[in-house]
């Protein structure tokens, strides 16, 4: 595994067996969740952008397996409000902890940090650029509701333009054979350099404005995407297609068995609340996958996995 | 022919040094800095928006008594890759040398994405050079592409 050290920036460096490996640790670690394989270690948490939802994953992870976790959750009561580079906050932090995991709101933060920091560093986001542990949980949920990674028939619904984890679950799994099936407002669209890194790895998709019963009827992934309004330069475009996008229900008649439905979160309403019932709907159980794949991405980046 | 050999001869030929050729017009002033020609004390001439036969119209920088590097060569590559460099030594040409793009550009250029961490850090920035024909490259952090005519220099 070619990383900066042992830190995990990006997905880029991994290949297939990497990911296989870190997915089969991660079911261990789902087997078994508790315990002290971080004994005496001390983890510190740095999140210069607000996020709840990651940071608990995270912090709940180091607490289930022994270690002791420190940081902060919003950049506003640290240093760096005081104009602190980040450098500075990165090698002042290293002194008191074993490994890093740092979300920031600037792209390029974390390879930077890694750069610089004598210990290894987690990315848990860098702006609109990477969260690698958030690929890897769609992954390992994929893997875990399908019981393997090739060969499936991945769909794409939502914001594909600006939607960081589409963009990252197409180059993760370029290594599976995947199709992949985009379907997105016009003005939301896969960007055209994704569709030629498509081109030029082998990976088919295809493209589709509607959304209805009859185009997912074929799919093993459904994977939606908050439609934000804040990304459109057209409002009256964005009021007539905002309701076009939303999963229901009903929609879920001519799907196969096997089909699961994932998100990202948080959900706004792309998928509608009658939906939860349904068996098919796998989004909770997907935020609670990160618990696990976190493990085994932690206990990978301070070297305790064999 | 005639209009040009009469503007060669508004400068002297040099007898030993380095002339910089086929500058795009608006990127004169770039290559004196990124050679940082400022701070050379030896005769130096330059030249715009003269006729050119290759370009709608061209820079010239002739310098006295100095050579440059690779590395200084490589770097104007970025802003003008069809530049050559005339290698002079007893009022002839003994070299031309054509740039090409190096595989990484470090600390010239810019980042064109606001959010980069290299446009908050006290940082250098690094690109890796994704295309050499057509002058793409992508920054190391961001991993956002700039394209050869939005590149900007630091």
């Amino acid at each position: 595994m070619d990383q900066t050290g042992r830190s995990l920036i990006s997905l880029e460096g991994l290949d297939r067996e990497d990911i296989l490996w870190l997915l089969g640790h991660a079911a261990r670690f789902e087997a078994s969740p508790n315990s002290k394989i971080l004994d005496g270690k001390i983890v510190a948490t740095l999140f210069f952008e607000p996020s709840t939802r990651t940071r608990l994953s995270f912090e709940t992870a180091v607490n289930r397996l022994g270690g002791r976790v420190i940081g902060f959750s919003d950049a506003a009561t640290t240093s760096s409000s005081k104009g602190e580079t980040l450098k500075d906050t990165i090698m002042m932090v290293s002194n008191y902890a074993d490994l890093i995991i740092m979300r920031h709101y600037l792209e390029g933060a974390a390879r930077y940090a890694s750069e610089v920091s004598p210990v290894p560093i987690i990315n848990a986001g860098d702006g609109a650029n990477q969260h690698p542990s958030q690929t890897m949980l769609d992954l390992y949920s994929m893997l875990k509701t399908q019981g393997r990674l090739d060969d499936l028939n991945i769909y794409l619904v939502g914001d594909l333009k600006y939607g960081r984890t589409v963009h990252s679950m197409l180059t993760a799994m370029r290594f599976f054979n995947p199709t992949f099936h985009f379907i997105s407002p016009d003005e939301l669209r896969m960007p055209d350099e994704y569709k030629e890194y498509c081109r030029n790895n082998g990976i088919r998709f295809e493209e589709h404005s509607s959304f209805d019963e009859d185009t997912i009827a074929d799919a093993d992934i459904l994977y939606m995407t908050r439609v934000q309004r804040e990304r459109f330069t057209d409002l009256m475009e964005y009021e007539r297609v905002k309701d076009m996008f939303i999963l229901k229900n009903d929609m879920l008649r001519k799907t196969k068995p096997n089909l699961r439905i994932l998100h990202p979160l948080p959900r706004v309403n792309e998928i509608a609340q009658d939906v939860d019932a349904n068996p098919k709907a796998y989004y909770f159980q997907q935020a609670k996958n990160g618990l696990f794949v976190r493990e085994a991405l932690i206990c990978n980046a301070l070297n305790l996995l064999k | 022919m005639e209009k040009s050999e009469k503007s060669e001869l508004l400068v002297a030929a040099l007898e030993n040094g380095t002339v910089i050729d086929h500058i795009p017009s608006n990127k004169v002033f770039d290559v004196v800095n990124l050679l940082g020609l400022t701070g050379i004390n030896t005769p130096i001439t330059i030249g715009a928006n003269l006729n050119s036969r290759k370009m709608t119209s061209k820079g010239i920088i002739k310098i006295a008594d100095r050579y440059f590097s690779e590395d200084e060569c490589s770097k104007l590559s970025v802003i003008a890759p069809n530049i050559v460099l005339n290698i002079i030594r007893d009022y002839e040409v003994v070299e031309k040398k054509r740039i090409s793009l190096p595989d990484e550009v470090r600390g010239i250029v810019k980042c064109g994405n606001p959010k980069c961490i290299t446009n908050h850090e006290p940082m250098q920035t690094v690109f890796d050079v994704v295309d050499k024909n057509n002058g793409t490259l992508r920054c190391r952090y961001c991993n956002k592409d700039i394209y050869k005519d939005a590149i900007k220099l630091l």
